[in-house]
């Protein structure tokens, strides 16, 4: 079996995250690493290879700059099997339209794989869209958010925890799965992980590689473009009170009746 | 006018509170169209609301081979529409499944896709609130016909009839739509509050709480509030995670946030931090919450809220 873990390099949202003159995300300047919620998938994929006797394939697949390499080799350290980095100046300021592209693509040539899974969302963008878009650009079933997922035989059950009900979807292989920060605590890499990820192998692709043409991607071909971005003004802080014999209280609900709550 | 449309958020054919404010969203753009997608005998009860809402027209779509299947059924139906319909937008509820139909929809009309927004103008320039909150970001969709998710609570639902003309569809599935199955699906059972993305109001607990939330909830319940939670609280089994808010959770933006024994880390400023009026209850005066207050009280939530909600009765 082979499985396919998309990975992303995101900056690190404790880091300040910020914009470049152009409204694209900051990639270069700000410390990144793998998002942690693509962590959750790389645990998953882990455990899909430990539940079975037979044969898996781990490769953590990224798309981004240079440094992005660094996400892929977190999921080796971590215990993938493999890595590819889809590196090429001419993806920078892509959509998610155009990474799904590279991705699905990325996936075509990785080849004969059973298994796409992803993370709920990247800390950055946060769109949760590309799990989606990969299922409709590989024309495969989408098992998507699960809370819990699981292999029976040639299929994959993911729990899916909605508003008004939770729901349990099943699809055959090959799909597309993606997986929650509910789905189990992830891994950290022990030191022989991180010994032996080094010896792992890590091939990186350029767009021609895949037969994506340059001109397909990238920020002036995105089909929707930022006008805009201000930083939101800090908000300042108000009035604090420290509770005395029940003073907290009374203040608090003036304060609720003076703006019209109660 | 151009049509906008509008996919239906709705449990059964009873239409949720997000749908309406599409609507009034819509009317800015064009002319609203809403595409409901359910069972046919529901469709006229639906219709019904959506017009007093706005709709000028409504799509009504069987759904005898959507339902049982996850998402790309859907995605085709508003395909068809859309194809039928040329419309000037398309817009659907920021809820989990509605950004993953937008998601599809996009690469099959080969359009620009944006999510989460907080507001859409009259041109389609839309809103969003990035970065845990820490930065707002105009944007525009450029190529085809522009899709966007929009966040419960954007704006107000506007009553004032519509049209509401029905117009039957008949949507063709694939079957290559039909391959994730919903095999078993568990009702939530009905909290009797509001919904946690739609309230006005959100009292919400954490790790202060120690796992009780009984004087969480009477406050929620004498401000006539949703209940939320922090991560903190969810991970430790006190509460489910339909109800967390923050990075991982739920977005909420009410007119008031109450935020109990819940420090504050940016996972759940991420959630919160554009709700209009904040508070906040806890013990450390150092907690980073107290730095986004409207009103903080330094003090045990365990003592604070009882009193402030006998009071709260009291003034009733």
């Amino acid at each position: 079996m082979n499985i396919v873990v998309c990975v992303k390099y995101v900056p690190d949202a404790t880091a300040d995250p910020r914009f470049e003159s152009d409204n694209t995300v900051d990639r270069v300047g700000v410390d990144g690493l793998l998002s942690e919620l693509d962590e959750y998938a790389v645990e998953q994929a882990l455990q899909l290879k430990e539940g079975t006797e037979e044969e898996v394939t781990v490769t953590a697949l990224t798309v981004g700059p240079e440094k992005a390499a660094d996400a892929v080799r977190k999921a080796l350290q971590m215990g993938a099997d493999q890595g590819v980095h889809v590196s090429d100046e001419a993806i920078a300021g892509s959509d998610a339209i155009a990474t799904s592209l590279v991705l699905a693509k990325a996936v075509e040539k990785i080849g004969s794989v059973d298994v796409v899974l992803c993370g709920m969302a990247s800390t950055d963008g946060a769109m949760s869209v590309v799990p989606a878009m990969l299922a409709e650009r590989l024309g495969l079933p989408q098992v998507t958010l699960g809370s819990r997922i699981e292999r029976k035989e040639n299929q994959i059950a993911a729990q899916r925890d909605g508003d008004v009900s939770t729901d349990v979807v099943i699809g055959a292989m090959p799909l597309v799965a993606s997986v929650t920060d509910q789905s189990g605590e992830a891994r950290y890499p022990s030191f022989k992980g991180i010994m032996a990820a080094k010896k792992k192998p890590l091939e990186t692709y350029s767009l021609g590689d895949l037969g994506v043409d340059a001109g397909q991607v990238g920020l002036s071909v995105a089909w929707s473009t930022v006008e805009t971005t201000t930083e939101r003004p800090p908000r300042t802080a108000g009035e604090i009170v420290k509770d005395e014999d029940g003073s907290g209280a009374t203040a608090l609900v003036e304060f609720l009746a003076s703006k019209k709550f109660i | 006018m151009s049509e906008v449309l509008v996919l239906v958020d709705h449990v059964d054919g009873a239409v949720r509170k997000p749908t309406y404010e599409l609507l009034a969203i819509a009317k800015r753009i064009g002319s609203p169209s809403a595409v409901f997608i359910g069972g046919a005998d529901k469709a006229e009860g639906a219709a019904g609301d959506l017009a007093k809402f706005g709709a000028e027209k409504v799509y009504v779509v069987d759904d005898a081979e959507v339902k049982g299947f996850l998402v790309a059924p859907k995605a085709e139906v508003l395909q068809q529409v859309a194809e039928a319909a040329s419309p000037a937008a398309i817009l659907i509820v920021s809820s989990a499944e509605g950004k993953e139909i937008a998601g599809r929809l996009a690469i099959k009309l080969g359009s620009g896709l944006i999510t989460d927004a907080v507001d859409v103008a009259a041109d389609g320039t839309t809103t969003q609130s990035v970065f845990a909150g820490n930065y707002t970001v105009q944007a525009k969709v450029t190529t085809g016909t522009p899709i966007i998710t929009v966040k419960p609570n954007s704006a107000a639902a506007e009553e004032g009839a519509g049209a509401g003309t029905v117009e039957q569809f008949s949507a063709t599935i694939s079957d290559a739509a039909k391959g994730a199955r919903i095999v078993a699906s568990n009702p939530r059972q009905a909290s009797g509050r509001p919904e946690l993305a739609e309230a006005a109001i959100v009292v919400s607990g954490g790790r202060g709480t120690g796992g009780d939330f009984s004087s969480v909830e009477s406050l929620a319940d004498a401000l006539g509030a949703a209940v939320g939670a922090s991560r903190a609280a969810v991970d430790s089994g006190w509460q489910p995670h339909t109800l967390q808010i923050g990075q991982t959770g739920k977005t909420v933006s009410p007119q008031l946030y109450v935020a109990n024994g819940i420090s504050g880390a940016i996972q759940h400023r991420a959630g919160m931090q554009t709700s209009k009026t904040i508070v906040a209850v806890n013990k450390d005066e150092e907690a980073p919450i107290f730095e986004l207050v409207d009103f903080g009280v330094v003090g045990d939530l365990h003592s604070v809220l009882p009193a402030a909600t006998a009071e709260i009765e009291k003034r009733k």
